[in-house]
């Protein structure tokens, strides 16, 4: 890889030995994939690290010696969601100290340290950090270094930025030299898709599976899409926008996928058709059917398969504006036909902690409220990564919450059901 | 003998079992269950991949495709690498993708790890080598399968 005099300098260890061995993991990972050079990031960065899990001692230690080295990032930065909400999400004595004393011990501590080396403000946890609200929102062309899987392929394929599946510790790596190696997703030659998905189904798709069954058949491919536009129409609406925040999340975690395109709508797709489509590519037809195929293959990892739920979330990847308000009436016609006043199985949404305040502040979070549902900006898959939680049964309509903890898996329809007690 | 040879990450010599896992390897799904209980081991944890699932990956050489899911999987990597509860050898079909090149060379740089990464291998590998065979993997990249 070619380097300028000043990163050469770094790498020899002129601005200090820590600036130098981030340098070399950065310039090596560049190097395996044959990158040409390092290209300046050119907006605010963002960590999949927000957890203060005690195991993860090398994160705290390469903490301390970025911080020993007197290292900030150029901008702010924002961070996945915190693991722990006990205001929010209530846990008994027993569930308290595993999370506070053995699992997330030195959550304190790390947020301490994120604060030292350029955290944007206490509000800067959520996964969905693009969203408006929150305002670390990146503009088209923008060279970033971000990891949390679901906001980079959310970055790359709706807004056009450019960025890598980095991970964990090279997302601050990055952010901290402000330099990120230029290859696969920074360059215009791999962010043309390899693969077409026709979507042929009857009715707008389930996001959470379209984007399961994708993920799992390309792997970290580039997907384009044709159909999609014909139910999501051609303008990037906040439903549209919600729509697609899910759908990358499933094919991010089902699979790698690190950007895709749909046909009409995403801002690459609508300025290459497809011209933005490789020679050579191959074809993935999706129907009913196949949708039905993927939802029917995802085991049901509870104990007794019969359980009646204790728990729901709904917000795996933190839930937007409009979707607050939309799962509010849905939550409130389902407790009409039920006839009852409150959900019957514990809920609880999540979004991030700038659109949760501006919520608040609606008439639809009083209802919310008198629905019983809970709203937080916790981590759903931390909170369900704990023994005790993996061992009840949480129901979800995430498909990545699915992927990672044993959390039931049910489309938005099923479960809107259960929690109101609907007959089904 | 049946060999594959392939691009060197991290060099290494290795003989001994493996495990084959014929779809992406989920990292996080995987090695988080077992890395989050501070296990002496880690049993494989993804319930959606039955390649590895409830099986032993401390010490063996896992033979995958690439790893796929949460950007946390760099960061699985050199923890379990800072835990002693890697496997030996990493070894890819594919080209290995940009989490698990993370992983390596942070465990490389970071903690002194001295996991073997070599990818490249070609799909062959994940036909020809099934779990519970016995590999020999030696410096220069080359996967022999031992009768």
């Amino acid at each position: 890889m070619k380097l300028t005099q000043e990163e050469q300098d770094i790498l020899n260890g002129k601005e200090g030995e820590t600036k130098a061995k981030i340098m070399q993991t950065v310039v090596e990972f560049g190097e395996l994939f044959g990158a040409s050079e390092l290209v300046p990031v050119t907006n605010c960065g963002h960590l999949v690290t927000s957890f203060g899990i005690g195991l993860l001692k090398p994160v705290y230690r390469i903490m301390d010696e970025i911080i020993n080295a007197g290292l900030k990032t150029p901008y702010p930065f924002t961070v996945d969601p915190r693991p722990i909400d006990y205001e929010n999400v209530k846990c008994n004595v027993l569930d308290k100290l595993i999370f506070s004393k053995i699992m997330y011990s030195k959550q304190k501590h790390y947020e301490e340290q994120l604060s030292k080396i350029g955290l944007k403000n206490k509000n800067a946890f959520t996964c969905t950090c693009y969203l408006n609200e929150v305002g670390n929102t990146p503009k088209f062309g923008d060279v970033l270094s971000w990891a949390e899987s679901s906001a980079v392929v959310f970055a790359n394929s709706v807004l056009g930025a450019r960025c890598n599946r980095n991970s964990g510790m090279l997302d601050i790596f990055g952010a901290l030299i402000g330099k990120v190696p230029k290859f696969g997703l920074l360059t215009d030659e791999g962010r043309k898709a390899n693969w077409v998905i026709e979507v042929k189904t009857s009715h707008l798709p389930e996001a959470q599976i379209l984007g399961s069954a994708i993920g799992m058949k390309v792997m970290e491919d580039v997907p384009y899409v044709v159909g999609l536009d014909k139910f999501l129409g051609e303008e990037l609406t906040d439903d549209v926008v919600s729509y697609l925040k899910d759908f990358g999340a499933a094919t991010a975690s089902n699979g790698a996928v690190g950007l895709y395109h749909i046909e009409n709508l995403t801002p690459e797709a609508k300025k290459f058709g497809k011209k933005i489509i490789n020679k050579n590519y191959k074809t993935y037809v999706i129907d009913d059917a196949e949708l039905e195929r993927v939802y029917k293959s995802y085991p049901v990892m509870w104990k007794d398969k019969n359980a009646k739920p204790t728990l729901c979330f709904i917000g795996c990847p933190h839930l937007s504006l409009s979707q607050l308000h939309a799962w509010t009436n849905k939550i409130e016609e389902n407790l009409k036909t039920s006839g009852k006043k409150k959900v019957c199985v514990r809920t609880v949404m999540t979004s991030a902690p700038d659109v949760k305040e501006k919520f608040m502040a609606s008439d639809d979070y009083k209802k919310l409220k008198k629905f019983g549902v809970n709203l937080s900006s916790i981590c759903p898959l931390m909170y369900t990564n704990n023994p005790i939680a993996g061992s009840k049964p949480i129901i979800t309509n995430s498909n990545k919450l699915r992927t990672y903890s044993k959390a039931r898996y049910y489309k938005d329809d099923d479960i809107v059901k259960i929690i109101c007690g609907v007959e089904r | 003998m049946k060999s594959f040879k392939g691009r060197v990450i991290c060099k290494g010599n290795y003989e001994g079992e493996c495990v084959v896992s014929r779809q992406g390897l989920n990292t996080l799904a995987t090695f988080q269950k077992s890395a989050l209980m501070n296990k002496k081991k880690v049993i494989g944890s993804d319930q959606n991949n039955k390649d590895v699932y409830g099986k032993n990956l401390t010490g063996v050489a896992l033979i995958l495709p690439q790893t796929i899911g949460s950007t946390t999987g760099g960061l699985v990597i050199q923890t379990i690498c800072q835990m002693g509860i890697n496997p030996s050898a990493l070894l890819f079909s594919e080209e290995i993708d940009s989490l698990a090149a993370s992983g390596v060379i942070l465990a490389k740089n970071w903690e002194n790890s001295k996991i073997i990464a070599i990818d490249k291998l070609g799909p062959e590998i994940l036909k020809e080598i099934k779990t519970g065979d016995k590999i020999k993997v030696t410096e220069d990249g080359t996967v022999t399968v031992l009768e």
